[in-house]
C-alpha cells in the first residue's frame, strides 16, 4: 500500500471519530502547549534578569564583605570612611567608585508615606551605574561633603508622595528628619518582583548621620574596561583583606552574577518544562488507550482488508498512521495555543516570556515520537490479528 | 495458468481450545478447477467455513498438502499468503463487509490499494466492474444509501475487480430476500460464464446448492459427497481428476 494512501484512510478514520479524536487530541494540545508556555516563560524570565544586570552599566564589580555565595547570608560590614578612600586609591580615580549604606526607612510628605530603601551615596553613583534622572538634578560632591540634607527620590516614590506633582524643591521626611527634593530617576521598572524604583538616595554623609553610624556596606567599582576588571578586583580584595586581615570580602563581576542566575533560572526551565513533559506522557497513555480501542472496534475491517490482500505490514502503518496524525495534529494545535498563550502572557500582563524556537520544535517532536512510541503496540496488535477472527467478530 | 485453480490433498485443520485440540476439517481431498461452478454444503459445524477459510488462503491447514494457484501455502508469510489472496482469490461474504461511509467505488477499488495501483487506475477499473455488475448508476452511493442486494452486487465487483481466478463466496444470499438472492446467484452464474472465474458457494441452502454444476457435501469436517467429477465450461479439460484419490479414513465417498 502507497503511503499516501495510508495517510489517506488514517484521515478518514481519524474524521469518522470527530469527538474520540478531538478528546484523545486535547491530552497533547495541553501537553504541549504546557511545555511552550513554561519553558517561554522560564526563558522570558532569563532574559529579563539577564538585562536587568546588564543594564546596571558596563564593567562593573560588587565589592562587599564576606563570601559570596548562594547559600550564604550577606555578612554585616565592617567596612567604613577609611576603607571608601584606600578603594579609590586602588582604583585611582573616586569618578569609578560607588558606594552605599542602605536601610528600610519611611519617608513622608505630607499626609502621604511610603516606605523605601534608603541609599546613602556618593555623588558619582551615575558615573558608576545607568541612572537616568527624569527630573531635576543628582547629588553634587558639595552635597555629600558637607552632609546636606538634599534627596533624589525613585520614580514610584515621587508619585506615591508627590502624584502627578513636581517634587522637585518639595520637602520630605526621612526617619524624622526633613530634607528637600532636588531630582527624580527616570523609572527602571521591576526585577524579579522587586521595585527598582522604590529608592531614595541621600548624601553618604548625611546617611551615616543619620543612622549613627560610620560603616558603608558595599562598594561598587566601574572598572576601565573587560579586561582589566579580574585584576582590579583582586586588587581591591587584596588591599581591603590588608586592611581587616580576619574578614573575607569578594568582588564579583556581572557575568558571575548572570552566570549563577542563569543557572537556577535554568534549572528551574527545565523543572517546568519535565513537568510539563509528564502531561505529555499521560497524553500518549491516552492516545494508545484509544488506538487499542479502534483496533478492537474495527477488527472486521481489519479481517476484510486481510483478506483483500492487506499485508500485516500494510495494517500496522494505517494504524501507527493514526496514532502519529492525533499527536502530531494535537501537537500543532498545541504549540498554536501554548505561542498565543505566550504572547497574551508578555503583551497583557508583567510577567515575561519569551518564546523559543527549540522548546517548539522539541514539543512538536515529541509529539510525533510519543504517536510512534504509544502506537506501536496497537499498531503491532492489529497487523497480527487474524483474519480468520477477524472476519467473524460482530 | 496451468493446474487447477486450487487443490487439497488430505488437508486437516485442528484448533486448540483451551488447551484441548478440536478438529475442525478432518482429511479433505478436492480440486476446484478454472471456471467451474461448485456448492459446499453441510449443516453448521460440518466444517465449510473452515474448509471456505483454507481455499481462500485465509488460513493454512494443520496437515495436508494445500496449493493456491499452483502455489503450496506451507510455509508462506502472513504477507505472501496476502499477496497470494490478493492475486487469486476474490470473497463475497455473507454481511456483504463493505466500508461504511466509503462510496461503492471506492469500496470496490480497495483490493487495488494493496496491489500498488494508483488511484486513478483503481478507480478506473472499479467503474469498469461496477458497470459489469448493473451498478453503473451507483459509483457515488454509499453503503447505507444501497439495498441489501445492491451492496452484495457491490460486493461481488470488490471481489472481481482483481480479475482472480477463484471467487469465494460465503452464503452470499443469507441476508437477503428470494428474489434478490436469486438475481445475485444469477449474476455469480453470467460472472462464472462470460468471464470464466471459478465461482465456489459455501451454503447451506439446498435450493441455493442445487443451483450449482457441483455439489460437495461435507459433515464433521470430511467430505461425504462430491457431486460430479469437475466438468468446467470453459477449457483447460485435461488435467481433471488425477488429484482427487480417496484420503486417509474420511476421504469422499461417490463421484
Amino acid at each position: 500500500m502507497r503511503l499516501a494512501e495510508a495517510w489517506r484512510v488514517a484521515l478518514d478514520a481519524l474524521r469518522a471519530n470527530r469527538l474520540r479524536s478531538g478528546l484523545t487530541m486535547l491530552g497533547m494540545v495541553i501537553g504541549v502547549a504546557a511545555v511552550v508556555i513554561l519553558v517561554a516563560l522560564g526563558t522570558g524570565t532569563k532574559n529579563e534578569v539577564q538585562a536587568q544586570v546588564e543594564g546596571l552599566g558596563s564593567n562593573l564589580l560588587i565589592v562587599v564583605p564576606g563570601q559570596v555565595s548562594l547559600n550564604a547570608a550577606p555578612a554585616v560590614s565592617r567596612l567604613d570612611q577609611s576603607d571608601l578612600d584606600a578603594v579609590i586609591r586602588v582604583v585611582g580615580s573616586r569618578d569609578r567608585v560607588a558606594v552605599s549604606l542602605t536601610s528600610g526607612e519611611s519617608v513622608r510628605a505630607g499626609k502621604e508615606s511610603a516606605f523605601t530603601s534608603v541609599l546613602g551615596v556618593l555623588e558619582t553613583t551615575p558615573k558608576v551605574f545607568l541612572r537616568d534622572l527624569r527630573t531635576g538634578t543628582y547629588l553634587t560632591r558639595t552635597d555629600v561633603d558637607t552632609g546636606r540634607r538634599v534627596a533624589v527620590l525613585g520614580n514610584s516614590v515621587a508619585r506615591v508622595l508627590f502624584g502627578e506633582r513636581d517634587p522637585v524643591g518639595q520637602q520630605v521626611t526621612i526617619a524624622g528628619v526633613r530634607f528637600r527634593v532636588i531630582g527624580v530617576f527616570a523609572p527602571l521598572g521591576q526585577s524579579l518582583g522587586v521595585d527598582r524604583d522604590n529608592e531614595v538616595h541621600i548624601p553618604l554623609s548625611t546617611a551615616q548621620r543619620l543612622l549613627a553610624t560610620k560603616r558603608v556596606d558595599a562598594f561598587a567599582v566601574k572598572a576601565p574596561d573587560a579586561a582589566t576588571i579580574d585584576s582590579l578586583g583582586d586588587d581591591i580584595v587584596a588591599e581591603l583583606t590588608r586592611r581587616h586581615p580576619d574578614e573575607q570580602f569578594s568582588a564579583v563581576t556581572q557575568e558571575q552574577i548572570l552566570g549563577a542566575l542563569g543557572d537556577i533560572l535554568g534549572v528551574l526551565t527545565a523543572v517546568l518544562a519535565a513537568i510539563a513533559g509528564i502531561s505529555l506522557l499521560v497524553g500518549g497513555v491516552g492516545v494508545s488507550n484509544i488506538m487499542l480501542v479502534s483496533v478492537r472496534e474495527r477488527t472486521r475491517e481489519i479481517g476484510l482488508r486481510k483478506a483483500l490482500g492487506a499485508r500485516p505490514r500494510d495494517i500496522g502503518t494505517q494504524f501507527l498512521l493514526e496514532a502519529v496524525l492525533l499527536t502530531t495534529s494535537g501537537g500543532l494545535l498545541g504549540i498554536a495555543l501554548g505561542v498565543g498563550v505566550s504572547l497574551g502572557v508578555a503583551a497583557l500582563s508583567p510577567v515575561p516570556a519569551a518564546l523559543t524556537w527549540w522548546s517548539i520544535a522539541l514539543a512538536f517532536g515529541v509529539s510525533c515520537a510519543v504517536g510512534i512510541v504509544f502506537g506501536v503496540a496497537p499498531a503491532q496488535r492489529a497487523g497480527k490479528l487474524d483474519p480468520v477472527v477477524a472476519l467473524r467478530t460482530d | 495458468m496451468t493446474g487447477p485453480a486450487i487443490e487439497a490433498i488430505g488437508v486437516a485443520r485442528t484448533y486448540a481450545m483451551d488447551g484441548v485440540s478440536v478438529a475442525a476439517l478432518r482429511g479433505v481431498t478436492l480440486t476446484i478447477e478454472h471456471g467451474e461452478h461448485v456448492a459446499i454444503v453441510g449443516p453448521s459445524g460440518s466444517g465449510k467455513s473452515t474448509l471456505m477459510h483454507l481455499l481462500g488462503g485465509l488460513d493454512q491447514p494443520t496437515s495436508g498438502e494445500l496449493r493456491i494457484g499452483g502455489r503450496d501455502v506451507a510455509g508462506l508469510s502472513p504477507a505472501e499468503m496476502a499477496h497470494l489472496r490478493n492475486a487469486t482469490i476474490g470473497f463475497v461474504f455473507q454481511a456483504f463487509h463493505l466500508l461504511a461511509r466509503t462510496s461503492a467505488l471506492d469500496n470496490v477499488a480497495l483490493p487495488l490499494v494493496y496491489r500498488g495501483l494508483g488511484a486513478k487506475e483503481r478507480r478506473a477499473r472499479a467503474a469498469v466492474m461496477l458497470e459489469r455488475v448493473g451498478l453503473g448508476h451507483r459509483l457515488d452511493h454509499r453503503p447505507n444509501q444501497m439495498s441489501g442486494g445492491e451492496q452484495q452486487r457491490v460486493a461481488i465487483a470488490r471481489a472481481l475487480v482483481t480479475e482472480p481466478a477463484v471467487l469465494l463466496a460465503d452464503e452470499p444470499t443469507g441476508n437477503l430476500d428470494q428474489a434478490t438472492g436469486a438475481a445475485v446467484l444469477e449474476l455469480l452464474e453470467r460472472l462464472n460464464t462470460a468471464e470464466g472465474v471459478a465461482v465456489v458457494l459455501v451454503t447451506h441452502d439446498r435450493e441455493v446448492a442445487a443451483r450449482a454444476r457441483r455439489q460437495i457435501t461435507m459433515r464433521d469436517g470430511v467430505v461425504v459427497s462430491d457431486s460430479a467429477a469437475p466438468g468446467p465450461v470453459i477449457p483447460q479439460q485435461r488435467n481433471s481428476g488425477p488429484g482427487e484419490q480417496p484420503g486417509d479414513d474420511g476421504g469422499e465417498a461417490a463421484r
